[in-house]
């Protein structure tokens, strides 16, 4: 599996309440939680983010809330994937179970917004396409890579049900 | 090598004798939770899994306390699919109207969630249980939707890092002061993916109240559990209510933990944290004059009986200053009735606070107390964010119920001293 997009960067702790703020909680329709991802850290980002464009940020990203509404905002905006230092755990689990990609990479200093990247997640390798500098991510746990091939944790848990009924 | 308290839960729930750190466990839940916020998604993902009930009708609890009373259209439609959800499903703990409470603070009291439970709870403050001596952790909705079908939860056995508080507590300092001043010193990401361990002679005689402060904070520090060992406070606390049987877990002499931070209560007076992040904290004498809009008492946090009769020790025979709003929310019906019996209230309504029915309500910016541009506000609650209680420009001070009534008072962030 591979991506391509441009970066959109940001830094340290970005948290929850950045990503989806509360105010717009009483809805958990994607298209809707979209429109106001990251609102209030960038209050145009949902005009300018493109298909399949990569959201890069420093430490701790997705720290604060255990909503899935985060998750989900960011990839129905149409990030295609987000590369962090390091991600705050419910984050991380809500990103896994809902299929959207992260990798953790400790490099991320030197991307920035407008750069243009593509990714291998099979490989873990992140490729900037201007300069031609490849960075390494950390290697996806294998028993997150089991959820992911079976297409998240309720196509697990619904694989499971249909085998207990046969 | 022995285990610690985390990792002896973990296994007992797990059907094995010993884990360690880094090990990846299917476990048993005892108590599995949602709310209006998180049990939506969590709702419809159960529906398409294919499962038709839960997997125990007495551990699958909701409690719609974000948004409710409803603030609005939206949020109503989203209580209405839980309280549909409840009565489908036969769930014997739901909590609507006026037996609903802030979830955190209900859950222990009903006596709900024991010692020795793993729990499992769609909000990030589920960690609140680990002053029980319980594993508890916030999870999704999809996690928490596998969980109601399946009663298990995978994860990753932690790291511990043991905090030690030792020492004599200075005036007003409590468990909420304990908590701001160890996430000043290890940072919002300073626990990350780690279990944190609270012990020590001042946790040993800290009361209930405040151990469930800190064990709630523990996901400021990225962590995915706080957690006290219990003990006859703990005994005191859950035997008259407990619904089940609970098992006191301890960690052995041997336990392996990352790091062990220890503290002298004596150099920690009342903590304030900064806009924007809870780890931005200031002893109550650093402060500097800073003038406030709202103060906000209650939430999971801090919106116990304990608290609340903290706040009005400090507001009796005083007003709160002109052109500052105090609100004042129990967190359950059962501290409601408390603090109107015991008067709370005539202290309150006689400063000019205004009395919230419980819920989460302006902590995450909600409804009952949100913020305009540029307002400033104390708050008992656990997150400052950007935006957290409102406006984008808004600013949140976090802190105990004490320094939040004395800074009702003055107009301006101060403590219980300064009166």
């Amino acid at each position: 599996m591979k991506t391509s997009g441009k970066v959109w960067k940001f830094g340290d702790d970005i948290d929850t309440d950045l990503i989806i703020p509360a105010r717009y909680l009483n809805t958990s329709d994607p298209e809707e939680l979209a429109k106001h991802c990251m609102e209030d850290a960038d209050p145009k980002f949902a005009d300018k983010v493109s298909e399949s464009d990569i959201i890069v940020a420093e430490n701790n990203f997705g720290c604060g809330s255990s909503r899935e509404h985060a998750p989900i905002a960011i990839k129905a905006a149409g990030i295609s994937c987000v590369i962090a230092k390091s991600f705050a755990r419910i984050f991380y689990r809500n990103a896994f179970n809902m299929g959207l990609p992260i990798l953790e990479c400790n490099e991320t200093d030197q991307l920035n917004t407008g750069d243009s990247l593509s990714v291998d997640f099979d490989t873990g390798m992140i490729t900037h396409q201007q300069t031609g500098n490849t960075y390494k991510t950390k290697p996806i746990p294998v028993f997150m890579q089991e959820l992911i091939q079976s297409g998240g944790l309720m196509n697990h848990i619904r694989k499971k049900i249909q085998n207990n009924q046969a | 090598m022995g285990m610690t308290l985390t990792e002896k839960i973990l296994a007992v729930h797990a059907g094995t004798d010993q884990v360690k750190p880094g090990d990846l466990i299917n476990a048993r839940v005892d108590i599995a939770l949602g709310n209006d916020i998180t049990a939506p998604i969590a709702i419809e993902e159960f529906k398409k899994s294919g499962a038709l009930t839960v997997f125990d009708k007495d551990r699958v609890i909701l409690v719609p306390d974000h948004f409710v009373p409803n603030k609005d259209i939206k949020s109503a439609m989203q209580a209405k699919i839980l309280r549909d959800f409840a009565k489908e499903q036969g769930l014997t703990y739901f909590f609507d109207a006026g037996e609903m409470g802030v979830e955190h603070a209900l859950l222990p009291e009903k006596g709900l969630v024991l010692p020795g439970d793993l729990v499992i709870g769609a909000d990030s403050h589920t960690c609140t249980y680990g002053g029980l001596g319980a594993f508890a952790t916030g999870v999704g909705s999809t996690d928490l939707a596998a969980a109601m079908v399946t009663g298990e939860v995978w994860l990753k056995v932690p790291e511990s890092i043991k905090i030690v508080f030792s020492g004599t507590l200075r005036p007003w300092v409590e468990g909420k002061d304990l908590i701001l001043y160890t996430i000043g010193k290890i940072g919002v990401d300073g626990a990350l993916y780690m279990a944190m361990e609270f012990t020590g002679p001042i946790i040993e005689t800290l009361p209930m109240a405040g151990r469930l402060t800190i064990a709630n904070m523990a996901i400021e520090a990225g962590a995915k559990n706080g957690i006290i060992s219990p003990d006859t406070i703990t005994r005191d606390y859950v035997e008259q209510r407990a619904v089940r049987d609970y098992t006191f877990f301890s960690s052995d002499p041997d336990a392996g933990y990352a790091q062990v931070l220890e503290f002298n209560v004596n150099d920690i007076e009342p903590q304030v944290a900064f806009p924007h992040l809870p780890e931005n904290t200031r002893g109550i004498s650093e402060v500097g004059q800073i003038i406030i809009d709202q103060v906000v008492i209650g939430s999971c946090t801090n919106g116990r009986i304990e608290d609340l009769r903290t706040a009005a020790k400090i507001i009796k025979g005083h007003a709160v200053a002109k052109g500052t709003r105090l609100i004042v929310i129990p967190a359950t019906p059962y501290v409601y009735r408390t603090a109107l019996k015991e008067g709370l209230f005539d202290i309150f309504l006689d400063a000019g606070a205004v009395i919230s029915p419980p819920t989460c309500g302006p902590c995450l910016g909600g409804h009952m107390g949100v913020l305009a541009k540029g307002e400033k506000a104390v708050a008992t609650t656990n997150r400052n964010f950007v935006g957290r209680m409102g406006h984008p420009e808004s600013e949140v001070y976090l802190a105990s119920p004490a320094v939040a009534a004395a800074s009702a008072v003055l107009g301006l962030i101060g403590g219980p001293d300064q009166l």
